[in-house]
C-alpha cells in the first residue's frame, strides 16, 4: 500500500479505490498506520495519557506546598525512597517532580497532543486532501515522539530520579552530576528524549507545512483556509525554526556533561574541587533555549487559538471577526515570538541595554494578542450562541487568554520584572495564558470533533459539568497565584516556612491545593464521557454543528483516503454564516457561489462566471473518469 | 487502610457519574431534546456566565483589598518606589481592560444566546474597528514601556562613585558575604584558590583583599548608595532581596552587579510594621539543587553613623587566620602584616 497510490485522487476514484482497505491488518490499521486520522487520534490518547500523569505529579507537588505538615506515608508503596522517614517528600524529589510535571505538560501534552492531534487530523480534512504529504514521515513522527515519552517514563523510576533542574534545565545545574541527583543519569534520558521529541516534531512540522501548500483541493487559496490551518500552519513553520535551536542547546549540553567541554562551564568548584572549564557562559545556553522557549510557548497557544476561531465562528452562527485581521495577527506573532527571547533573561546578568531592546519588542507582541481578543468579543457580539462543550471551553480559553496576557505586560517591563521575575507571579502568568488556554483550546477541539473521529456524540450534559468544574477550578487555582507572586513568594520552592517573608498564606495555598484536586478529579469525568462516547454515544450525523468546513463533507467513518468518490472543490470561505438572503445559517464551502444567487454579495457576483468556468471543467474530469473506471 | 478507603470512594463516585449519566440520555432521548438547539442547557449555561462574572469579580474585589497589606510587601529602597509605581499604573490600566473585556465576554453569552426566531448578523469585518484596536493598545502599551525604560535605565546605570560594595557569592546553600574594608576595594578572587579555609576563593597575595572581611549579615547603611557584587561559585543561584526590589542572578565565571539605595533602616521598618521581630531578607530565586528554599541570609540597614562604627569593628580574614598569607613569599606576607597594623 503506497501513499503516493492513495494521494494521487485522479486516478481511481470510486470504489475500486478502497477495495485494499480490506487488506489492512491490525497493525498497519492501528499501529503502523500511516493514515492521518489514526496518527491524529494516536497523539491524542498519548497526550491524554501524558496529561494525567503530567497532571499527578502537580497534585503531589501541591500536597507539599498546601499541606506541608501532612504525613505522606500512604504514598510510599507508590514512591518508595522519595518519602523521608517522617514522611514528607524529599526536596530533591520535589524538584524532580516540578520539572517531570513542566516538561511532560509543555512537550508532550500541549505540543505533541496539540499539534500532533489535531493538526494531523485536520489538515487533510479540512484542505481537502487524501492524507498528509509523506504518511510514512508521519508514521515516524508518532513513533519518535513515542519512543521520546518511553524515555522519559523510565526516567522517572530511576533510582537517582529523572531531571530535576527545571523544565528549562539550566547548567551547570543540569551539567553537572554532582550538582543534584537528577542531573545524572535522569538529564541523560531527559537529553535522549528530547533528541527525539525534536525529531518528532520537526517530522511532523515539515509534514504539516508541504500539506498545506501542495495538497489544498481546488478552490482552496490561502485566503480561503479556515484559521485552524493558518494556524497550525504558522505553528509548524515555528517550530521548524526554533526546535533545531532547542537541539543545538542540547547537544552543546551534551558535550559538557560527557565529553569535558565548556560551553557553558566556567569558574565552578563542586564537591570539594574546582573544575578545569573555564571560558563557557552559563548565559548562553539561556540564550539559545529560549530562543525555542518562547516561540514555544506559541507553539502551545496558537493551535489552541486556531481551534476556537474556528468553533466560536460556527457556534455564533457569524463568519469570524476579521479574518484577515486574525490571520495577519498570527503573522506577526509568528514573526515576532522569535525576537522576544531575552525577556526571560532580564536580571540573568544580561546586558542592561539588550534588556532595554527586549523590552520594546515583547510589548509590541501584545498588540497583535490584543486585536485578537477583540476580535473574539466582536465575533460573538450579536451572535445567534449555541452553547456546545466546545464553544464553553473556546470561551473559557478566551478568558484565560485576557487574564494571563495583561500579565505579561507586567513582566514585558524589565523595571516591573525585576521584583517578579522567578516569583508565583510568573507561574500565574503563564499557567493561564499558555497552560491554560491552550489545555482549553484542546478540550474545545475533542469536543467539537470527536463526532468526526469517532462517528458518535459526546454527552453534553457531562461536557457541561467538566467545563464548568474545569473553569472554576483553573481560575481558583491559579489566580490566588497573583497575590502570592506580588508578594514575592519564589518559583521552585519546596517549602515556604524558611523565611518570614513567605512565612504567610498557608490558608491560601491550602486553598489552592484543594481547588487543584478537585480540577484534577473533574478530568475523570471527560475521561469517562471520551472513552464511552467512543463506544456508546450517540451516533453523530454528518455535520452535527451545520459547519461550514470540508470535514464535514465526508462519510461518517471516511476511510483512509477521506472521501470516497472526488475530493470536493472549494468556492467559498469557511465562514459564511447567517448571511443574508440565505435560507440556511450556514453555506459550506462546496456550495458554489452560482447556487447561491440569493445571499451573494456584489463582489461576489463577479466570481460566479469564473467559479463556472471551473465546474464545466471539472465535470470533463469527472467524466473522463467514468469512462476510465468502466 | 487508606489505599482501600479511596478505592472505594473512587467506585462509588464513578458509578454515581454512571447512573446520572444514564437517566439523563434517556430522558433527553425520549424527550427528543437532543435535536433541538434552543434548550434548557443553553440557557442554564448563558445564564451561568453572568452569574461566574459577577461572583468571581466579588470575590477578587473582596479578596483584593482585605488583603492589600500582606501581599503588598513594604519597600525599602529608593528604585523600588518607582518600580512599585509602574507596577501600580500597569495594574490600573490593565485591571480596566480586564474588568472591560470581561464584562462583554460573559455578557455577550447571555444576551445573544440561541433563539430560533433570530438570525446572527453577518458581520465579516470592519478596518476601522481594526486600526482602532491596533492603535490605541500600541499607544498605551507605548507609554508603559517608556516610563519602565527609563526606570530600567536609571537602575541599570553604573553605581555612582563611592557606593559601599558587598561582595554575594552564592553556593550550594548559603551566600558567603565579604566586605572590601578601609580601602573599599574588594581583591581579586580565584575559584582555584577555593579551600576549606577559603572559602571565597579570595587571592590573599592581591594587595586589596588584605583588609577585607566576613560578615554574617548584610549590613548596610541608610540613604547611601549600596552596590551589590555578586557571584556564584558551583551553579546559578540570585539574589533577591523582595524589600529592596531587588533581584540578579549569580552566575558562576560571571560576576554580576545591582546597587540600590534603601530607605528605612531596620529598625525603622520594625515600627513602622509593628513587627519586633521583622528583618529585610534575601533569598535564592534562581533553582540551584535541593537546598533552594533555604538559602537565607539577612540585610540589617543602619543609619550611616551606625555603619561606620560597625564596618571599622570588624576583623579581617588575615587577622582572624593568618595561616591565609603564611606560604605567601615573604615581602607580601610582610606587607600584609603592615596593612593590619
Ligand atoms: C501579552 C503578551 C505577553 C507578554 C508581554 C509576555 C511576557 C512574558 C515575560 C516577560 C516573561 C518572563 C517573566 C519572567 O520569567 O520574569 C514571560 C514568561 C512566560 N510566558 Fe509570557 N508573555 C506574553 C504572552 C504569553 C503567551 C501568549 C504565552 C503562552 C502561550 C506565554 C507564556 C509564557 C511562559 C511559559 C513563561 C514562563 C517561562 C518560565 O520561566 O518557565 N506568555 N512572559
Ligand atoms: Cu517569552
Ligand atoms: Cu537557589
Amino acid at each position: 500500500m503506497s501513499v503516493a497510490n492513495v494521494s494521487a485522487h485522479d486516478v481511481s476514484a470510486h470504489d475500486d479505490h478502497h477495495d485494499h482497505e480490506h487488506k489492512d491488518s491490525f497493525i498497519t490499521k492501528y499501529i503502523f498506520t500511516q493514515d492521518h486520522k489514526m496518527i491524529g487520534k494516536q497523539f491524542l490518547v498519548t497526550g491524554i495519557f501524558w496529561a494525567l500523569i503530567g497532571g499527578f505529579l502537580s497534585i503531589l507537588f501541591r500536597l507539599q506546598l498546601g499541606f506541608p505538615e501532612m504525613n505522606l506515608e500512604f504514598l510510599r508503596p507508590l514512591l518508595g525512597g522519595w518519602i523521608t522517614e517522617t514522611g514528607q517528600l524529599d526536596p530533591n524529589f520535589y524538584l524532580a517532580l516540578v520539572t517531570m510535571h513542566g516538561t511532560i505538560m509543555v512537550f508532550f501534552v500541549l505540543t505533541a497532543g496539540l499539534s500532533g492531534t489535531f493538526s494531523n487530523f485536520l489538515i487533510p480534512l479540512q484542505i481537502g486532501a487524501r492524507d498528509m504529504a509523506s504518511g510514512f514521515m508521519n508514521m515516524l513522527s508518532y513513533w519518535f515522539f513515542f519512543l521520546s515519552g518511553v524515555i522519559m517514563f523510565i526516567s522517572l523510576f530511576l533510582e537517582r530520579g529523572p531531571a530535576s533542574g527545571g523544565w528549562v534545565v539550566y547548567p551547570p545545574l543540569s551539567a553537572l552530576e554532582q550538582a543534584m541527583p537528577g542531573s545524572g543519569l535522569g538529564m541523560t534520558l531527559w537529553l535522549v528524549s528530547m533528541t527525539f521529541f525534536i525529531a518528532s516534531s520537526l517530522l511532523g512540522g515539515i509534514n504539516y507545512i508541504t500539506t498545506v501548500i501542495n495538497l489544498r483541493t481546488k478552490g482552496m487559496s490561502f485566503a480561503r483556509l479556515p484559521l485552524t490551518i493558518w494556524a497550525f500552519f504558522l505553528t509548524a513553520v515555528i517550530g521548524l525554526l526554533s526546535f533545531p535551536v532547542l537541539f543545538s542547546a542540547a547537544l552543546l549540553l551534551v558535550f559538557d556533561r560527557s565529553f569535558g567541554t565548556s560551553f557553558y562551564l566556567s569558574d565552578i568548584y563542586i564537591g570539594g574541587e574546582a573544575l578545569p572549564n573555564t571560558g563557557g557562559s552559563a548565559v548562553l545556553y539561556q540564550h539559545l533555549f529560549w530562543f525555542l522557549g518562547h516561540p514555544e510557548v506559541y507553539i502551545v497557544l496558537l493551535p489552541a487559538l486556531g481551534i476556537t476561531s474556528e468553533i466560536i465562528a460556527t457556534n455564533s452562527r457569524k463568519p469570524i471577526f476579521g479574518y484577515k485581521a486574525m490571520i495577519i495577527s498570527m503573522l506577526g506573532i509568528t514573526i515576532l515570538s522569535f525576537v522576544v527571547w531575552a525577556h526571560h533573561m532580564f536580571v540573568s546578568g544580561l546586558n542592561p541595554f539588550l534588556g532595554s531592546i527586549f523590552m520594546f519588542l515583547t510589548l509590541i507582541i501584545a498588540v497583535p494578542s490584543a486585536v485578537k481578543v477583540f476580535n473574539y468579543l466582536t465575533t460573538l457580539w450579536r451572535g445567534n450562541l449555541r452553547f456546545t462543550p466546545g464553544m464553553l471551553f473556546s470561551i473559557g480559553l478566551v478568558s484565560f487568554f485576557i487574564s494571563g496576557g495583561l500579565t505579561g505586560i507586567f513582566l514585558g517591563n524589565s523595571a516591573i520584572d525585576i521584583q517578579l521575575h522567578d516569583t508565583y507571579f510568573v507561574v500565574a502568568h503563564f499557567h493561564l495564558v499558555m497552560g491554560s488556554a491552550s489545555f482549553f483550546g484542546l478540550m474545545a477541539g475533542v469536543y467539537h470533533w470527536f463526532p468526526k473521529m469517532f462517528g458518535r456524540m459526546m454527552d453534553e450534559k457531562l461536557g457541561y459539568i467538566h467545563f464548568w468544574l474545569t473553569f472554576v477550578g483553573v481560575y481558583m487555582v491559579f489566580f490566588p497565584m497573583h497575590y502570592i507572586g506580588i508578594a514575592g513568594f519564589p518559583r521552585r520552592y519546596y517549602s515556604w516556612s524558611t523565611y518570614s517573608f513567605t512565612d504567610m498564606y498557608t490558608d491560601l495555598n491550602m486553598f489552592v491545593s484543594v481547588a487543584a484536586i478537585i480540577t484534577f478529579a473533574a478530568q475523570f469525568i471527560f475521561l469517562f464521557n471520551f472513552f464511552y462516547s467512543m463506544y456508546r454515544g450517540r451516533i453523530a450525523s454528518l455535520n452535527p454543528w451545520q459547519s461550514n468546513t470540508l470535514e464535514w463533507t465526508t462519510p461518517l467513518h471516511p476511510q483512509h483516503g477521506n472521501w470516497p468518490g472526488e475530493i470536493p472543490s472549494v468556492y467559498r470561505w469557511p465562514y459564511d454564516y447567517s448571511k443574508p438572503g440565505a435560507k440556511e445559517d450556514f453555506i459550506p464551502q462546496t456550495v458554489p457561489l452560482s447556487a447561491t444567487p440569493e445571499s451573494n454579495l456584489p463582489h461576489e457576483e463577479k466570481l460566479v462566471k469564473l467559479e463556472k468556468e471551473i465546474i464545466a471543467e471539472e465535470e470533463q474530469v469527472l467524466v473522463a473518469n467514468e469512462y476510465k473506471g468502466s | 487502610m487508606y489505599g482501600f478507603l479511596i478505592a472505594i470512594g473512587v467506585v462509588l463516585l464513578l458509578s454515581v457519574i454512571w447512573m446520572v449519566y444514564r437517566i439523563q440520555t434517556l430522558i433527553s432521548v425520549a424527550k427528543g431534546s437532543d435535536k433541538k438547539i434552543q434548550t434548557t442547557s443553553n440557557k442554564v449555561n448563558a445564564i451561568l456566565f453572568v452569574v461566574f462574572l459577577v461572583g468571581t469579580f466579588a470575590l477578587m474585589t473582596w479578596y483584593s483589598i482585605k488583603e492589600f497589606n500582606n501581599y503588598q510587601l513594604p519597600v525599602a529602597s529608593e528604585h523600588g518606589v518607582l518600580t512599585d509605581r509602574l507596577f501600580w499604573i500597569t495594574m490600573a490600566v490593565t485591571g480596566f481592560i480586564f474588568i472591560l473585556t470581561h464584562i462583554l465576554l460573559f455578557w455577550f453569552p447571555y444576551k445573544y444566546q440561541y433563539r430560533t426566531d433570530r438570525k446572527a448578523v453577518y458581520y465579516p469585518d470592519n478596518n476601522k474597528l481594526e486600526v482602532i484596536w491596533t492603535l490605541v493598545p500600541a499607544v498605551v502599551l507605548a507609554l508603559l514601556v517608556i516610563s519602565g525604560w527609563r526606570a530600567w535605565t536609571d537602575i541599570t546605570d553604573p553605581a555612582p562613585d563611592g557606593a559601599h560594595e558587598v561582595e554575594l557569592l552564592g553556593y550550594q546553600f548559603a551566600w558567603e558575604i565579604r566586605y572590601p574594608g578601609k580601602d573599599n576595594i574588594l581583591g581579586d578572587f580565584d575559584y582555584r584558590l577555593i579551600n576549606a579555609s577559603n572559602s571565597r576563593g579570595v587571592d590573599f597575595s592581591d594587595q586589596n583583599s588584605r583588609d577585607d572581611f566576613p560578615s554574617q549579615t548584610v549590613v548596610i547603611p541608610k540613604g547611601e548608595p549600596v552596590l551589590f557584587k555578586i557571584r556564584a561559585r558551583d551553579v546559578l543561584h540570585s539574589v533577591f532581596a523582595p524589600h529592596m526590589r531587588l533581584k540578579m542572578d549569580a552566575v558562576p565565571g560571571m560576576p554580576t552587579r545591582f546597587w540600590f539605595i534603601p530607605t528605612k533602616t531596620t529598625a525603622e521598618m520594625r515600627a513602622e510594621l509593628g513587627d519586633e521581630e521583622f528583618e529585610y531578607e534575601i533569598a535564592c530565586t534562581e533553582v540551584c539543587g535541593s537546598g533552594h528554599f533555604s538559602m537565607r541570609r539577612v540585610i540589617t540597614v543602619v543609619e550611616p553613623d551606625e555603619y561606620r562604627k560597625w564596618f571599622s569593628e570588624q576583623k579581617t580574614f588575615v587577622d582572624s587566620n593568618p595561616s591565609l598569607v603564611m606560604d605567601l613569599p615573604v615581602n607580601e606576607k610582610e606587607l600584609a602584616e603592615s596593612a593590619n597594623q
